[in-house]
């Protein structure tokens, strides 16, 4: 059993923060590393980034948005319950490198993956922006933490209830011309990632995603993770998740995530057609 | 008297759920013999002076020794005689394939049907569980050496039970949440209740061996870092996890599962059970790709799991099937059907990406290849096509890298199995051993088995004297 030692609501009932307990993974996680966490015996096995490792405690932090029934099971979980299962760390680690001026692009919990990516990037001496996207003020998580750790940080909100209104894209498209990014890292929704990807292909600015295909295993056993990158299938719980957004087949991505789709929210729906027709507008232009 | 003449010349019928029946439900499928049929089938062992038998058993079972303890009504016996070589009997039983290894050399079937060797060892492997007395064996005193076996398959739970016996500390560790490999995530319910996995996993538990969950060796901890935790040896049991795919358009769409995916979701996560949250494509038409024991379990398990039609797809011919004779007979039994010498070409999905068909070449087979098997050579203008909103892709898996990447020491041949000394199981790196799949590619639990007997052998050795 893998104890929880703080939980947190970032967004009340939507979006929960919780250390747990985990000695041997947070002596070995590295950033754009995640765990996949199971909380009963009927449960199923959720891939989760983690936002946070403290070797010392030996416990790791996990970010997530309740979008389904295991992740509503999760956010029930309190301090002192424990989850039965906890595997990782899997996946590729984040190539670090000093690039110079780094772009990080952060939408919906995609910001809490993109968190220990930053907090790298800064480390490692490069110069970071962080744009982040949301729906409304509520839902714009960790914008403190992640302002603390950038050099800029840029908030974007569709209604204009948190910073400026409009897409993370209008406000990477204006850096783009003012202060041109060496690396671009996008994470969010499928949709974002893609508008951001088609932003910087014409520019030739290398852009990552993180992609989050359906997983079973994360050991590349099943093959339930597989994504079209560059026209070659890749299994994203061991090849990545990270991959050159300017590859990656969207488009496949997307419909792959349907496979046991359940009614979403009429809010993300409707979050996901705005991104929807703003790519549409992007690839008109392109 | 009669009856006699007529046993000495057939074997006794294994009992088995109607295949009508059966379709539709998850439970065994063949029920076990009674005492007095398993009686009756051991006395048609002529107890040859040099059994041809053992050969045909890659650990060589003492087999008309433990035959002839049943003839005698004595079970308990019986059983010990096996488990001078078989860790697994109950295992073993369900799932050897006996017509080409044990039974394909008994001399009674030279002229008619050879003595039921499996459905035997599974008789008194079940009757242990049922009437025995639960003793454990007997275990050496303590060695104060420590072995870390990695991957729960049947290699890893033959070293981590020879071990433990021999007086050394054992810690099991394994990447999925439960204990048991193929065993639990792979072979079905019907074919081998998982109880009988978990029975065989208590016992190594109640012997000592510490078996510890979720832990992905190459990626929690890495080989030489338990060697440097203070563990003075290291078996790897890691099977060959890697599934292949076709390589064909569509076989992305929703609805194309590799059969590791399909199997994993539908055992290990109990996907059948309304009480798990596992997700899972229901099929109406499903296409199954190859002909193994993996496409015969993937098979029987969407049927089970409501099809109203499932089709293996074969691009060669009956002859050429690998699966164990008795699972394509169920198989077809239950109403699976046969499209031999067909070739699935590509998948076709709507616009939503899901799967609603697939297109195939039927095949001929021309000229032997390497494997001695003839090759299948596509027909012109023969393709067909089939709805189908299911497909499993089952034609086989290799090795996967994960654990044998992080650890260069290790060395690998061309298809990325561990080199490992046949004999021994010893790896390129000191102190470390592989055995099972791993090692040999995609084989059979019993092999398996004995190549994890091997490496225990040489493991106690190197603890006891030295590499
Ligand atoms: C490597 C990786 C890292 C991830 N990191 C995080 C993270 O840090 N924080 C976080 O909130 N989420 C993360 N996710 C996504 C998270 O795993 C899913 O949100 C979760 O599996 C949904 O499970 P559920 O049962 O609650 O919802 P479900 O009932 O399974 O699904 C609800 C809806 O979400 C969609 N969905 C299902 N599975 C996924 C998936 N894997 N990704 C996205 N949508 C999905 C479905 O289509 C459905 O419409 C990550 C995914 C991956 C693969
Ligand atoms: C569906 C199916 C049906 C089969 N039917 C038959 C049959 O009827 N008869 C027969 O004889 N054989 C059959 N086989 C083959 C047989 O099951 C295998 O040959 C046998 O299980 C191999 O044993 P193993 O010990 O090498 O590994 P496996 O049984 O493959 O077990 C390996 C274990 O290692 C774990 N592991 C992998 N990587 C790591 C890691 N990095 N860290 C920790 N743990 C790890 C895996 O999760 C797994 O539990 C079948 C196989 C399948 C898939
Ligand atoms: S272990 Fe397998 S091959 Fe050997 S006797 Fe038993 S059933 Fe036959
Ligand atoms: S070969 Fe057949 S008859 Fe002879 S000992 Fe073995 S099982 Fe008995
Ligand atoms: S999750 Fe199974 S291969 Fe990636």
């Amino acid at each position: 059993m893998f104890k929880i030692v703080r939980k947190e609501e970032l967004v009340p009932s939507s979006v929960i923060l919780h250390e747990i307990e985990a000695p041997r993974v947070a002596r070995k996680a590295k950033p754009g590393q995640f765990i996949i966490l199971k909380a009963t015996e009927t449960g199923e096995r959720i891939p989760l980034t983690m936002a946070d490792t403290n070797p010392e405690t030996g416990t790791v932090s996990v970010i997530f948005m309740v979008v389904g029934k295991s992740t509503a099971i999760f956010s029930t979980l309190k301090e002192g319950d424990a989850y039965m299962d906890l595997i990782g760390p899997l996946g590729h680690p984040t190539d670090i490198e000093q690039v110079g001026h780094v772009v990080c692009v952060g939408g919906g919990t995609g910001i809490a993956v993109l968190h220990p990516i930053a907090r790298a990037m800064k480390k490692a001496g490069n110069r970071v922006t962080t744009i982040l996207g949301a729906r409304s003020e509520n839902f714009l998580i960790l914008k403190d933490r992640m302002g603390a750790l950038s050099d800029t940080l840029i908030a974007m909100s569709d209604d204009g209830s948190t910073g400026r209104k409009g897409f993370v894209t209008d406000a990477l498209k204006e850096i783009m011309t003012t202060d041109r990014p060496n690396l671009v890292v996008a994470i969010g929704p499928v949709p974002m990632m893609r508008a951001v990807s088609e932003l910087t292909r014409p520019e030739g600015i290398h852009t990552l995603v993180s992609l989050n295909p359906v997983m079973v295993d994360g050991t590349g056993m099943c093959g339930g993770c597989r994504v079209t990158v560059g026209g070659e299938v890749k299994f994203a719980c061991v090849d990545g998740p990270e991959f050159d957004g300017h590859k990656v087949d969207f488009n496949g991505l997307a419909q792959r995530l349907n496979a046991y789709k359940s009614a979403e929210t009429e809010a993300m729906e409707a979050h996901r057609c705005h991104m929807e027709a703003q790519v549409q507008q992007l690839e008109k232009q392109a | 008297m009669q009856e006699t003449q007529k046993t000495a010349k057939d074997r006794h019928p294994m009992p088995e759920q109607p295949a009508e029946v059966r379709r539709n439900n998850f439970l065994e499928v063949p029920i076990g013999y009674t005492e007095e049929m398993a009686k009756a089938e051991a006395s048609r062992c002529i107890q040859c002076k040099i059994p041809k038998c053992m050969e045909g058993c890659p650990v060589a079972v003492p087999i008309p020794r433990f035959i002839r303890a049943i003839a005698q009504g004595q079970f308990a016996e019986g059983i010990r005689i096996i488990w001078e070589k078989n860790g697994l009997p109950a295992v073993c039983g369900r799932v050897c394939p006996q017509e080409i290894q044990c039974e394909g050399q008994c001399v009674l079937g030279k002229k008619g049907q050879p003595v039921a060797i499996g459905n035997l060892e599974r008789f008194l492997a079940d009757w242990e569980r049922a009437h025995g007395d639960g003793s454990l064996p007997d275990k050496q005193p303590p060695t104060g050496k420590r072995v870390a076996v990695v991957g729960s398959g049947p290699s890893g739970l033959t070293v981590a039970g020879d071990l433990v016996l021999k007086g050394h500390a054992v810690t099991l560790f394994e990447a999925f949440h439960k204990p048991g490999g193929v065993l639990i995530y792979g072979i079905p319910e019907f074919r081998l209740p998982k109880a009988i996995v978990e029975s065989e996993v208590n016992t190594l538990e109640k012997l000592g061996v510490e078996i510890v969950c979720n832990t992905v060796v190459g990626r929690a901890v890495d080989v030489s870092e338990l060697l440097d935790e203070g563990y003075d040896a290291v078996f790897v049991g890691v099977g060959a996890g890697l599934p292949r795919f076709l390589n064909v358009p569509g076989e992305n769409l929703i609805g194309v599962y590799s059969a590791n995916e399909y199997l994993t979701r539908a055992n290990l996560m109990k996907a059948y059970d309304p009480l798990y949250d596992t997700p899972l494509v229901p099929g109406r038409n499903v296409v199954v790709v190859g002909g193994g024991n993996v496409a015969m379990d993937s098979a029987r398990t969407a049927l089970r799991m409501g099809a109203e039609s499932v089709k293996i797809v074969y691009r060669r011919s009956r002859e050429e099937m690998p699966a164990r004779v008795e699972e394509s007979h169920h198989a077809e039994q239950e109403g699976v059907e046969f499209l031999l010498l067909s070739n699935p070409l590509r998948f076709e999905g709507n616009s939503e990406g899901r799967l609603t068909s697939v297109t195939c070449e039927r095949m001929t087979l021309g000229e032997p290849d390497a494997s001695g098997r003839r090759r299948p050579v596509p027909l012109a203008d023969a393709d067909f096509t089939m709805d189908c909103d299911l497909a499993i892709i089952a034609v086989g898996s290799g090795a996967n890298p994960l654990l044998t990447s992080s650890e260069p020491a290790i060395k690998l041949n061309r298809r990325g199995n561990i080199e490992a000394d046949s004999d021994t199981g010893k790896t390129f790196m000191r102190g470390v051993w592989a055995g099972g799949d791993i090692v040999t590619g995609a084989a059979t639990v019993i092999l398996a088995m004995g190549a994890g007997r091997k490496a225990a052998d040489s493991i106690h050795d190197y603890l006891m004297r030295g590499w």
